[in-house]
């Protein structure tokens, strides 16, 4: 499978990558040698094979149903671009 | 006084106990030290109003009797580990400024040990690279040179090139760093230093900035086995905040270097003989398998069929996991932000501007890879052959106790070179992408030089939770190279 131009800017667009027509070319070509280097994996019999998600044999933990932290909010915006009155702000999005 | 940048970290916990000199003397002899190194470029951040004031606090538990196992060595955070109050940028424009308000699990521990910051080391963008040229924060140069007289600049290797550049140019006793498909053995061996990747859960995850959450594992760099174990040992053990961070006991890798390797049957998995190998690589393949053999191992031969499947497997999950992980990245919560019309043109803008392109290209490939109607032909088949692969190393240790392959099929190469073809430097890690996959615990040792004067590694991959015996046998492997060489770099200081 290679990738043209229109398929790489419909990747770029679920990605929310801004990429020019000149890089939707030159990417194209770097993917689909990536996608051909992948497919290899065709060849490689998986019937009836489970698929590996975690080499760590365990389940989950659960916890107590505690509150174990919290009152951070100073923390938790103090990267932010941009806060007003605890919240982070964004473009208007609602018209 | 003697050298204090060219101990061995157990040399100078001595000299510490025996007040030869203090943390903060330690400390400054590297601070000095990495000014001069500073054409390197191995670190991004340098914290030296930190370092001081840790080594003067450790110079105080000293002296109350409270030590800890790691007390006043100076060592190198690898810039993907959240550090509270020093900015943190995963070697990516996008976290330019980002200043943590919390500090890792690992760090947290080195520092509950004694261990004293000198700086926050470079590495590939988001840890995505093979020879730490992705960094936004310029390209790492390697301390070593070719003997031809080239001065060529060579590659120090990636993800972790900062840490491993830093340890071999005697700037940081120690490093972290972490291994995704090779990221902390591949420039071990580049560098001519010991790196070792434990057990995936073995070192807790939490505040280490995510790249393939699956495959994502601390570990350490150190100038010689030892050192690496003790290094180890620290940030190792379980940590309720991380979902895979596993609940079990960590052995003391200190004792188990005691003790020899007579009777332990090392496999050679006849796989790993690549098409196109250089000689000298095989060379130091053929006098590792010796070198074990006269310690009292037993050779054996072993097969790992899937091992040519592993790079088109890991280039799907890493890609897969990497994509979805980078999702936070939306100049909203933290990091840089551009300004677009509407919300999510600021996204678009944002993440064009913040990444490079490397990131670019395998955020697209997972996307692309996790798209609907392209999920199962891409990312389960991987899933699948991933069991495959991690059934080939169990199937092995049925026969033995260690593994031993080269780290990498190359010497350091310059910078510049396998930069026009992503898969070329792909290539790269083909010796330590599977054992990634298997979450298998796996160490570089420094095996002797090549012929144009740089450090080759051997590979020694263990069973899970095993890293006592790949310890063991690095350390078997270490005493018979008898590798003392120190890079181009030092020797020229020296002079």
């Amino acid at each position: 499978m290679s990738l043209d131009k229109d398929a790489v800017m419909k990747v770029a667009r679920l990605a929310r990558l801004k990429i020019t027509d000149e890089e939707a070319t030159k990417y194209g070509g770097q993917l689909s040698n990536i996608i051909q280097f992948v497919e290899q994996l065709n060849e490689v019999d998986t019937d009836n094979v489970e698929p590996l998600a975690s080499v760590v044999d365990i389940d989950l933990r659960l916890r107590e149903d505690e509150i174990t932290d919290g009152g951070i909010q100073d923390d938790v915006l103090a990267n932010s671009p941009e806060t007003l009155e605890g919240f982070f702000v964004v473009p208007k999005v609602v018209e | 006084m003697t050298n204090l940048t060219n101990m061995t970290m157990a040399e100078a916990l001595k000299g510490l106990e025996n007040k030869d000199f203090t943390s903060v003397e330690l400390t400054q002899a590297h601070l000095d030290a990495m000014e001069a190194a500073r054409h390197l470029n191995a670190y991004i951040t340098e914290t030296p109003e930190i370092a001081i004031k840790q080594a003067e606090e450790s110079d105080k538990r000293r002296a109350d009797g409270t030590a800890g196992l790691l007390e006043g060595i100076p060592v190198a955070v690898k810039d993907l580990f959240c550090t509270k109050g020093v900015q943190t940028t995963a070697g990516s424009h996008i976290l330019e400024g980002f200043v943590p308000e919390y500090e890792s699990t690992v760090t947290t521990k080195l520092f509950a040990d004694g261990a004293v910051m000198l700086g926050k080391v470079n590495n590939d963008e988001f840890a995505m690279g093979s020879a730490n040229t992705t960094s936004y924060y310029g390209k790492v140069i390697n301390p070593w040179q070719r003997n031809d007289g080239s001065n060529a600049e060579l590659a120090p290797g990636g993800s972790s090139g900062g840490s491993a550049a830093a340890v071999a140019a005697r700037i940081a006793m120690a490093a972290t760093g972490t291994d995704t498909g090779g990221s902390i053995r591949q420039p071990a061996a580049f560098c001519g230093i010991t790196g070792i990747k434990p057990t995936y859960g073995r070192c807790s995850r939490w505040g280490i900035v995510a790249f393939s959450s699956s495959l994502d594992q601390a570990g350490s760099f150190a100038r010689n086995v030892e050192d690496s174990a003790l290094f180890l040992q620290s940030m190792s053990g379980f940590d309720p905040k991380d979902s895979t961070s596993a609940d079990v006991e960590v052995p003391d890798f200190m004792s188990a270097l005691q003790g020899d390797i007579k009777g332990l049957k090392v496999g050679i998995p006849k796989e790993y003989r690549v098409d196109g190998m250089p000689k000298e690589i095989e060379d130091i393949w053929q006098k590792g398998i010796e070198w074990v053999k006269d310690a009292g191992a037993e050779i054996v031969d072993v097969s790992l069929p899937h091992t040519k499947y592993a790079l088109p497997t890991y280039y799907i999950i890493a890609p897969a996991e990497c994509s979805s992980n980078l999702a936070r990245y939306d100049g909203v919560k933290y990091g840089q932000r551009v300004e677009g019309e509407d919300l999510i043109d600021t996204y678009e803008k944002t993440r064009a501007a913040g990444f490079g392109d490397e990131v670019k290209r395998r955020i697209m490939i997972g996307t692309y890879a996790l798209s609907s109607g392209y999920y199962d032909a891409y990312y389960i088949k991987a899933q699948k052959v991933r069991r495959l692969i991690s059934n080939d190393f169990m199937e092995a240790y049925k026969k033995c106790d260690v593994l031993l392959t080269p780290t990498a099929p190359s010497a350091a190469f310059a910078l510049g070179e396998n930069e026009d073809d992503p898969i070329k430097m792909y290539l790269n890690d083909v010796f330590t992408v599977p054992a990634s996959l298997a979450g298998l615990p796996g160490m570089s040792v420094p095996a002797g030089l090549n012929e144009q004067g740089l450090p080759l590694g051997l590979q020694i991959i263990g069973r899970p939770w095993d890293e006592a015996t790949v310890l063991k046998v690095g350390q078997a492997v270490e005493k018979a190279a008898n590798f003392i060489e120190m890079p181009s770099f030092n020797s020229k200081m020296a002079a």
